[in-house]
């Protein structure tokens, strides 16, 4: 019976502890979404009662409506090209054993260890010398280096995941290297690589330290408009467009978790 | 007399090396046209390698292969046309069973109509008609096993190659296949290579078998050739069971060959055409169980060996039984069904009668 007992304080114990860590992480992001639907000019918390002002403040302001715009645009561009840059050098590392191997793979993850505050620096230094200024280019340039590490590595692992000898009985078959490319291997990775792009999507949409530096008023992306408007004012438009932005990359994460998780299913289905 | 019919496969002194080690040495092999040639041998011997050499995915060190009369050693594995089975199947995770078998035909450009036939024929040559829309991760192992089959055989291959194609499955459904196999190959009569450690399916499957050992041919031959008259010691212990007994001297008196084994134990054999050994040279006599048998009172054997029952393994159709046999080491039997365990109990000693009529005699 005491067993029992104890093994039923344990239980909660631990279930107790899953909700306290679940609380801890989430309570910012709750605090905001609750502020975001309060009727004040104040930001105040817990709200005074239920609006939903801020949120058509929110769509109406024409910086944010703009830093929208221009944040989807970058993304677009840089999860492409990331992935585009990322998949051939996963592709290098994973098929040939060549000289620099080692360092290529150091390289890859080096935006894991310099700081974004470094490497948007150093892109407005660059932009500026190569008279590129704050424009999309180089914006775009600085995500496609801070997301590179993340693609790269989803299309690694989808690639060590993918069993050889499918690609040898492809061959085997009469397939040529490119039919096999084509008909075996990239379709195989392919949701590995929209995983990778999504991942490299939500990165972009809300980095900010790196865009800060490297964007102008005309190329601004939201967090960067977000942190411009919180320096001049102080009402909930702030937690609403917040809300805006965590309920988006929300839905992309679920996204990509679709597909990240259906390439291990496939995994599983060839063995 | 009819014109030898060119050769399916030939390999003409064919070595790979992979940095130190050498997977395969000078090796030179015929493979006939329709034949199904087993390549036996222990882990690591160079099977696989073999194998991949004749695909075209290992390229080799030395030596050539031709295939249907046309040196392929330099054509790219797309271009062999051999039809491949791999251990793992390795079906195409992303098509129907339909899509995986049509593959190589839509890589040879066929027509539809034509590319829908042959799949439907090549499903129903392996007993999977009905199965065409389904995912392949639905079927369960047997049935991958066939679709990769029939995957192989639709294009109708110059030679199809199989490497250990059922070593993943379990002992009864492994029986089944190597029954269909073996129809199977009556039926389409394709050139097969079939790669396996299991000497029981090489015997049961085979038209020849090639036994190798650290990548080099110890004996090409028929199964039943290559049970009764191995080539040599590693041959006889490596295809069925059998008892090795120490080193013997041979003397020939009449039409007997005369074994002393360790100084005073005398074994008798019918002289055979075959045997050219000399008198007084090193022998080697090999012996399966099924050629020892316990002595009773009134058998007039004269091969008779004093011995203690160590061990049985009940089997169902027949009993394995270990005895030591003092300066002849321990020995097995094997006899029908299982009345052995209550005759010879353990721990008794009992009367053996060694039958050296089927024996591997080698010269030392
Ligand atoms: N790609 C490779 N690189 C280095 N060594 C290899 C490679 N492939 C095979 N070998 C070596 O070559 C030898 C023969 O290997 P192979 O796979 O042909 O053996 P096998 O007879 O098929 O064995 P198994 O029954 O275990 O499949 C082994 O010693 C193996 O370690
Ligand atoms: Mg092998």
């Amino acid at each position: 019976m005491s067993a029992r007992l104890a093994r039923g304080l344990r239980a909660s114990l631990f279930w107790g502890a899953v909700a306290l860590i679940l609380v801890y992480m989430t309570i910012p992001a709750f605090v905001v979404l609750m502020t975001s639907v309060s009727p004040s000019e104040l930001l105040e918390f817990p709200p005074s009662g239920f609006s939903f002002r801020w949120y058509e403040r929110a769509f109406s302001y024409p910086d944010f409506q703009n830093a929208f715009v221009n944040g989807l645009i970058v993304t677009a561009f840089a999860s492409s090209l990331s992935l585009l840059i990322g998949s051939a050098f996963a592709y290098l590392v994973d098929r040939y054993v060549f000289a620099g191997r080692a360092a290529l793979e150091a390289v890859l993850a080096s935006p894991l260890i310099i700081p974004h505050f470094t490497t948007g620096f150093g892109f407005l230094l660059l932009g500026a010398d190569l008279g590129l200024g704050q424009s999309y280019a180089v914006v775009i340039a600085t995500h496609v280096v801070l997301t590179l590490p993340f693609v790269s590595r989803t299309v690694y692992v989808s690639l060590r995941n993918l069993d050889p000898a499918l690609e040898r009985a492809a061959t085997n078959l009469g397939a040529s290297p490119f039919e096999v490319l084509k008909r075996v291997t990239l379709p195989l990775l392919r949701p590995g690589m929209v995983g990778g792009w999504l991942l490299a999507a939500i990165l972009s949409l809300t980095e900010f330290t790196a865009s800060l530096y490297v964007t102008a008023q005309r190329t601004q992306t939201l967090p960067v408009a977000m942190y411009t408007y919180v320096r001049e004012y102080t009402d909930p438009t702030i937690a609403a467009i917040s809300a805006l932005l965590i309920i988006f990359t929300t839905a992309l994460m679920l996204l990509a978790n679709r597909c990240l998780g259906l390439r291990r299913i496939l995994a599983i289905d060839v063995h | 007399m009819k014109a030898q019919a060119l050769p399916a496969v030939e390999l003409t002194r064919v070595s790979k090396n992979f940095d130190a080690v050498q997977a395969v040495r000078e090796l030179s092999l015929t493979i006939q046209k329709g034949e199904l040639l087993t390549l036996l041998g222990p882990s690591g011997c160079g099977k696989t390698t073999l194998l991949n050499m004749i695909a075209g995915f290992d390229v080799p060190s030395g030596g050539s292969i031709v295939i249907d009369g046309r040196d392929v050693t330099a054509v790219p594995p797309y271009r062999r046309e051999t039809g491949m089975v791999f251990q793992s199947y390795a079906l195409f995770p992303h098509m129907n069973v339909f899509e995986n078998v049509a593959f190589g035909l839509r890589m040879r450009k066929m027509a539809k109509l034509g590319i829908e036939r042959a799949v439907g024929r090549a499903l129903e040559m392996v007993k999977l008609e009905g199965f065409a829309s389904r995912r392949v991760g639905q079927l369960s192992g047997g049935q991958q096993q066939r679709v990769a089959l029939a995957r192989a055989i639709v294009i109708g291959p110059k030679v199809l190659l199989l490497d250990e194609p059922l070593s993943a499955l379990d002992k009864n459904l492994r029986r089944a296949m190597q029954l269909e196999l073996r129809e199977l190959h009556e039926r389409t009569g394709l050139t097969t290579v079939f790669v396996t450690h299991d000497q029981e399916e090489a015997l049961g499957l085979s038209d020849r078998i090639v036994v190798m050992s650290r990548g080099e041919i110890q004996q090409v031959a028929a199964p039943l050739e290559l049970y009764r008259s191995p080539a040599n010691g590693f041959v006889a212990s490596f295809i069925g069971e059998i008892n090795r007994l120490p080193p013997a001297r041979c003397r020939i008196e009449g039409d007997e060959a005369v074994f002393e084994i360790a100084g005073h134990v005398v074994l008798r054999a019918r002289r055979r055409e075959k045997l050219t050994i000399a008198e007084g040279q090193e022998t080697h006599l090999f012996v399966r169980p099924e050629h020892l048998t316990i002595a009773t009172s009134k058998s007039s054997a004269q091969n008779k060996v004093s011995c203690r029952v160590t061990t049985h393994l009940y089997q169902g159709a027949y009993t394995l039984t270990r005895v030591d046999a003092g300066p002849l080491g321990n020995l097995q039997l094997r006899a029908l069904g299982g009345e052995a365990i209550a005759a010879a109990p353990i721990g008794s000693q009992i009367e053996i009668d060694i039958d050296l009529d089927e024996a591997v005699i080698l010269a030392g």
